[in-house]
């Protein structure tokens, strides 16, 4: 009988899989009690890291077109399609859910992906436009990414959770660092796998695996992280709500799956004025 | 070069003014139950105007169960019905323009020429503008279900007193909340003579409340249990306490706070337009702006010229009876403001800034402060970090475009930032480069009802104005 071999789990940091700078790693279970995997416990010291590389990365991901962007989130569905047994089993091991129900949940992290690709290059003309100004001006508003954006998966749906919400942030050309489901970080993780092959630039999406108790505060009141998608447990929401407030840093809960209003937690509208003559 | 002498222009219109007022709830004036009264006094020359009631906790309680008792009806009514009741606020505004203009002017300390030419004007066009949309919310959010949230608490600043009054008031009532309006403890007047006119226009009662006070009063409304959701305009640091105050109740908030806007003037701008720009950026109602021009990044090459133009324009600056209509800068709007202004400035000259400043004469009484404006300033000075919010330029030169966004990029803000040059292409290229909520090309300071207005960064969230600006008073 063949010996397997076992992977290796490890974060995402600036497109690169690493393990936590920390050191540290932590069991992970699957429902019956069975080993599953080692996964690097992510420090605030690797959210920093990766504050950093969502922050470098910014420029060239919210400057590339959003017809680019869409085929990029388009090119995501296509992996998550592809890797969709794979992933399924994962979340059936990790969470104890039944094959049948774990595949439909990862059919819904592509729709996902496939309905946020076919945003971008509408935002402009949903949420923006041409202001009618009583004066001689030609005023327009347009929407533009909120910056870096900072995401609390739910501890399940452990892979749409993540999926939904971050296709939302990317579509609106904001780069993500993700905390992805503490109670079942694997799906989360192997979801690296899919973002480095998706043509995802690194640097735009960086996941980390770690106690949000211990990461997110931090990650709230960090200077860089101009907003915080909140789907994580609710012990937590008051106190990183306040930590936001320090920044005035956007503390949002997570919008409906496949919605506008997903996208929309993570914009800014830009308004500019220039004469027309008179 | 001195300012040209001009004979005196007093405006003679004199506002219909009561010598108390109550506090405006659910429909009428009533005294304070656990309040007090206060005095409002004329900044540019410390005299009395009238009395006024500061709301205790009990009041703000009243008013906000006014409110919620009137929210079912007036949520109710077909938006046809709401829009109707704006248009007719927004005519009477207008009929009564010239009135609240003096009135804004004599509390507030600002030029009649401001508050008759823009503020008055854009208040009624703000009533017009989402009068029309209350029977078209449909529209605005095609494929969604627009509903409106309930009361809306709004805490209001001193600088456009009725005009962020009209920000706050015509998009909520248009989306079917009702509303309790804080304004500022130093400008109380023109929202009790809106009160007035609400009455006049006989708006259902308690649709519209208005209570006048202090801080405390302020704390107490934005931290009251009934609000469906707080609109707050003012400084980041209040701000800040309202978010925390509110983190974890689940009440909408925004936030309209301070800025710091860099107004970037590039070598092949047309420097006499610029000029005018930079004036009207900085020194446009003393400086007591938000979105104020406050630093000049100019390109090296022309500061020199930038620089001289800039000195003799601000000459020509009249500073003095904010009712004379050929008056440019009034009165600064509070003695603590003025305090405020001059330890900004001291820490200007401390940090070894340069300092310039009109040779204009100032009157003897009231709160006064020249046009200012600092030259080898360091991006490390407080002058070019922190909110002035007076008539005071931080004046910066830079030597290529990237280096004017980072400078430019370089604070805690991000409310509205201005450029200046010839070329099409690079307006759109650094526009789109600069971190801020608003940014005018080739010109400064232009506002809207139609055109979302707001910040990024520490400058607040949330937009005014546009559909943009209606987003934030519905449910979806």
């Amino acid at each position: 009988m063949r010996l397997e071999v076992r992977k290796t789990y490890k974060l995402l940091i600036g497109g690169a899989a690493v393990r936590s700078e920390s050191g540290r790693v932590v069991p992970v279970n699957g429902p019956t009690g069975t080993h599953l995997a080692n996964v690097p416990l992510g420090s605030r010291k690797d959210a920093r890291d990766a504050v950093r590389a969502a922050r470098g990365a910014l420029p060239g991901w919210s400057g590339r077109t959003a017809y680019n962007r869409g085929q990029v989130l388009y090119r995501i569905a296509e992996v998550l399609e592809a890797r969709s047994l794979e992933l399924a089993g994962v979340i059936a091991h990790s969470t104890g859910t039944s094959i049948a129900d774990a595949t439909v949940e990862v059919a819904q992290a592509v729709e996902s992906a496939v309905h946020y690709a076919g945003w971008t290059d509408k935002l402009h003309a949903v949420l923006g436009g041409v202001n009618p100004v009583a004066a001689p001006f030609f005023s327009f508003s347009t929407p533009e990414p909120v910056g870096v954006v900072a995401l609390l998966a739910a501890d399940l749906p452990s892979l749409v959770g993540l999926v939904d919400p971050l296709c939302a942030a990317l579509a609106g050309g904001n780069t993500v660092l993700a905390l992805v489901s503490a109670a079942h970080p694997l799906a989360g993780l192997d979801l690296g796998e899919v973002l480095t092959t998706s043509d995802v630039p690194a640097g735009v999406v960086n996941l980390i695996a770690g106690d949000h108790a211990e990461v997110a505060p931090h990650v709230a009141s960090h200077g860089d992280v101009d907003a915080l998608i909140d789907a994580s447990n609710d012990a937590l929401a008051t106190e990183l709500e306040r930590r936001c407030a320090t920044n005035i840093t956007r503390y949002r809960r997570p919008g409906a799956p496949c919605s506008l209003e997903a996208v929309e937690r993570t914009l800014e509208l830009k308004t500019a004025w220039h004469p027309v003559g008179s | 070069m001195s300012a040209i002498p001009y004979a005196p222009a007093p405006e003679s219109v004199r506002p219909r003014l009561r010598t108390s007022y109550d506090l405006f709830i659910d429909g009428a004036f009533v005294a304070p139950r656990d309040g007090s009264r206060h005095v409002t006094i004329n900044p540019a020359t410390h005299e009395p105007i009238t009395e006024v009631s500061h709301a205790g906790v009990a009041d703000v309680q009243a008013a906000v169960d006014a409110a919620s008792g009137a929210f079912p009806a007036w949520s109710a009514l077909p938006g046809a019905e709401r829009g109707k009741h704006l248009f007719r606020l927004a005519r009477i505004l207008q009929e009564r323009a010239r009135e609240l203009a003096v009135a804004e002017t004599l509390d507030g300390g600002k030029p009649i020429r401001e508050s008759r030419d823009i503020d008055l004007p854009l208040v009624a066009a703000h009533l017009f503008y989402h009068a029309g949309w209350a029977d078209k919310l449909a529209y605005a959010f095609a494929g969604r279900n627009p509903r409106p949230l309930g009361v809306c608490g709004a805490v209001i600043p001193w600088n456009f007193p009725l005009l962020m009054a009209a920000w706050k008031v015509a998009p909520a009532l248009a989306c079917g909340n009702t509303v309790v309006l804080k304004p500022a403890e130093t400008t109380p007047l023109t929202a009790l003579l809106l009160a007035e006119i609400a009455q006049e226009a006989d708006l259902p009662r308690g649709v519209l409340n208005v209570i006048t006070g202090g801080p405390e009063t302020g704390a107490a409304l934005v931290r009251n249990p009934g609000l469906a959701k707080v609109a707050f305009t003012g400084s980041t640091a209040v701000g800040k306490a309202i978010a925390t105050e509110l983190a974890g109740t689940g009440r909408r908030l925004t936030l309209e706070l301070g800025g710091k806007a860099a107004n970037i003037v590039f070598a092949d701008a047309p420097l006499d337009q610029a000029i005018e720009g930079i004036v009207n950026g900085i020194y446009f109602n003393q400086g007591h702006v938000c979105c104020a021009g406050s630093r000049l990044l100019v390109e090296e090459s022309i500061a020199d010229v930038v620089l001289a133009k800039l000195a003799r324009r601000v000459r020509t600056l009249r500073v003095g009876d904010p009712l004379d209509k050929n008056t440019d800068v009034g009165a600064i709007n509070s003695p603590a403001q003025l305090a405020r202004i001059r330890a900004l400035v001291a820490s200007g000259v401390e940090e070894g800034a340069t300092l310039h400043q009109s040779d204009c004469v100032l009157p003897d009484r009231g709160n006064w402060f020249a046009p200012t404006w600092f030259t080898d300033v360091a991006p490390a000075h407080r002058i070019a970090r922190e909110e002035v919010f007076g008539p005071v330029l931080a004046v910066m030169t830079f030597r290529t475009p990237d280096e004017a966004v980072e400078l430019a990029n370089n604070t805690r803000y991000g409310l509205s930032a201005g450029v200046w040059t010839d070329k099409g292409a690079k307006a759109l290229r650094i526009a789109r480069r600069l971190r801020a909520g608003v940014v005018w090309a080739n010109t400064f300071n232009q506002l809207d009802p139609t055109s979302p207005f707001g910040g990024m960064r520490e400058s607040g969230f949330g937009r005014e104005g546009g559909m943009a600006g209606l987003r934030e008073y519905v449910e979806l």
